[in-house]
């Protein structure tokens, strides 16, 4: 158990810059999810946490210790990697013990701890084999095995699922979720799926460009975003944005066909004219008689839900999710209900919430 | 695959095969005819099985000319088992150095490497002898050896394999806390066991085989190798005993075949356990 602070944490390869000052603060057993596109600096941060590479600047405080300048092994992390990264010349057992040997534990104690973690992550039978003889999935057992049998301060998993085919990933999210509870310890988990991040995280932190976004809860990442980015991001289909200017002393937005809808949780601060883009989710747009006409272009049936992706008269591509099979016409009428309204910034992205009195 | 569309691969392989044999086996029979018939020219294909002697006598008292066979192989295998480890060990410590650690003028180093390549035995024999001359290592078995184990071919090819090895590998084991030398002696020659045999094989027969070099450097009849002492059987003065000469040959064949039949079991199994 332990708390991990992280400062003002910059990376730069030569010129580029990859991180630009990333600040975290991990309460002890907390598992906090980084998510981002692909390219974004996830895997840069958490090699700098786990001392394969030296941060720019920032401190990293681990325990109250700041272990920035310490060596990998020095800092009491472990890693579980993509690719799993087993030792493809040692069988599962030494896999998981050679870690230790290196710290010079005790024999007895080096299998009481392999077996333990064996027998939670089902590898009791396996201990034998050589990575190669597993599957996919066993063979992310084993790297987690082997992150296990360390008790680390704390853990570190880079995109440990994306190798796994779609049933097995989602076996196992549940699993390390499972895991990292019972075992109450401190977790950095990377990864650019947005299902992986909401079901895993205590809290998220959206990476955008090697920027921290926003970082907060799973609900309220999703229920508040914090810009456009953050917004089409989080949820599955992206959330449709419409451009749109602030109207009627800050308390409507007046769309690009003119319409003007009153926002529901009150009024926005800035001038009439200011530049708006509303968000609204796919599955909060209602069917309505007398609303927009809604071009159908594509119909993906989900199962319990069905996405129609079309367009509006504007031209405006958007996306609308209905539950069960969804309606069959062509065209159809749609409305943006002001409850469901995210209203951001048009030229900064920043959300803009309404303003207290 | 139908036995049709593969009899004239079978027949290639064939003909390369009896191409191969047909030469070691005119030395086999050789071996085991009267000396004086092979002066002759009556070089006949059918053995004498009575005269196997030869390789007995060959063996413990050599031929006009030169010492005991038994001895010379052993110099033969003592020289190239020490050039193959000593070229091996170089080899992987200088391939790992270029490979995994950043220092200044790293690439500079691997580069002077790289060009020793064009440099081999033949070219730079006269400095080395004079070299090793300085060092009063003429007619000694280090004079015989050192020479040969620098090795810019293998360095390369350790390297390629280094460079195939994932990052993440190194990563894991540093995280476990794996130092340079552990990490050097617990994963990457074990990772690297495959290739490791395939050179050991070729270094071995690439040292058995050395003749200029040890014609040079080692005169003294202590150091014979067995390409040297075969050489040396043929004389000019006295009549030259084929069927000594021949027997030589084929006892000259053996280690080389022993070193690539047991090392190919065993990387083959490097092969097929290796994970990539
Ligand atoms: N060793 C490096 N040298 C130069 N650029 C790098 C290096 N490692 C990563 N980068 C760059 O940093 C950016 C972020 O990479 P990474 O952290 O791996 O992204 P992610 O894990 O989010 O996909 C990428 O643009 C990548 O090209
Ligand atoms: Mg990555």
């Amino acid at each position: 158990m332990a708390t991990l602070v992280i400062e003002n944490l910059r990376k730069s390869f030569g010129p580029v810059a990859v991180l630009h000052g990333v600040d975290l603060a991990l309460a002890s057993g907390e598992m906090l999810v980084i998510v981002g596109a692909s390219g974004c600096g996830k895997s840069t941060l958490l090699r700098l946490v786990a001392g394969l590479d030296a941060p720019t600047s920032g401190r990293i405080v681990l325990d109250g210790r700041d272990v920035a300048r310490l060596d990998p092994s020095a800092r009491d992390i472990a890693m579980v990697f993509q690719n799993y990264a087993l030792y493809p010349h040692m069988s599962v057992f030494d896999n998981m013990a050679y870690g230790l040997r290196i710290r010079g534990l005790a024999k007895p104690d080096i299998e009481r701890r392999v077996h333990e973690a064996a027998d939670i992550l089902g590898l009791r039978p396996l201990l034998t084999r050589k990575p190669r003889q597993l599957s996919g999935g066993q063979r992310q057992r084993v790297a987690m095995g082997r992150a296990i049998v360390r008790e680390p301060k704390l853990f570190l998993f880079d995109e440990p699922l994306s190798n796994l085919d779609a049933t097995l990933r989602v076996q196992m999210r549940a699993e390390i979720r499972r895991l990292q509870r019972r075992m109450g310890v401190t977790s950095l988990y990377v990864t650019h799926d947005q299902v992986e991040a909401m079901t895993l995280g205590d809290r998220l932190l959206v990476l955008h460009q090697g920027v921290p976004v926003q970082l907060a809860t799973p609900m309220e990442v999703f229920g508040r975003p914090a810009n456009t980015y953050v917004a089409g991001f989080i949820g599955a289909p992206a959330m449709n944005f419409l451009p749109a200017t602030l109207a009627s002393q800050g308390t409507a937005a007046r769309f690009a066909d003119g319409t003007i809808q009153r926002f529901a949780d009150g009024r926005r601060a800035g001038a009439d004219g200011h530049k708006l883009t509303i968000g609204i989710r796919p599955e909060h747009v209602e069917f309505e008689p007398g609303g927009q006409n809604f071009q159908v272009d594509l119909v993906e049936p989900l199962g319990s839900e069905t996405v129609l992706i079309g367009r509006l008269a504007s031209g405006q591509l958007i996306s609308v999710k209905v539950a069960g099979a969804g309606p069959r016409d062509e065209t159809l009428m749609v409305s943006f209900p002001a409850s469901a309204f995210h209203v951001f910034d048009g030229t900064t992205g920043l959300r803009i919430d309404p303003v207290v009195n | 695959m139908s036995g049709r569309a593969d009899w004239p691969a079978h027949t290639v392989l064939a003909l390369g095969v009896l191409l191969f044999l047909v030469p070691v086996w005119l030395l086999l029979a050789g071996s085991t005819l009267d000396p004086a018939a092979i002066s002759r020219g009556e070089l006949s294909m059918v053995p004498d099985l009575r005269n196997l002697g030869v390789y007995g006598t060959v063996l413990t008292e050599g031929a006009p000319g030169v010492g005991p066979v038994w001895r010379m192989m052993l110099v033969s295998a003592g020289m190239a088992l020490a050039i193959a480890f000593g070229k091996i060990a170089i080899s992987i410590l200088s391939a790992y150095a270029v490979t995994f650690f950043r220092f200044p003028l790293r690439m500079v180093a691997f580069w002077i490497i790289f060009i020793t390549l064009m440099l081999p035995v033949e070219v730079r024999i006269i400095p080395t002898y004079s070299v090793m001359s300085d060092l009063h290592l003429i007619n000694t078995f280090p004079g015989l050896t050192i020479p040969l184990i620098a090795s810019a071919t293998a360095t390369l090819l350790f390297r390629q394999t280094f460079l195939a090895i994932p990052d993440e590998l190194v990563e894991a084991a540093r995280m476990d806390g794996a130092g340079p030398w552990r990490f050097l002696k617990d994963i990457l020659i074990p990772v690297s066991a495959a290739n490791l045999a395939a050179l050991f094989v070729i270094l071995f027969v690439y040292g058995w085989n050395q003749y200029l070099w040890p014609l040079l450097v080692a005169t003294d009849p202590s150091l014979d190798t067995i390409v040297i002492g075969i050489v040396k059987m043929i004389g000019t003065e006295t009549q030259t005993e084929w069927n000594k000469v021949m027997a030589a040959a084929v006892l000259a064949l053996l280690p080389p075949i022993l070193v690539v039949v047991l090392m190919q079991r065993w990387f083959v199994k490097g092969l097929t356990e290796g994970d990539k």
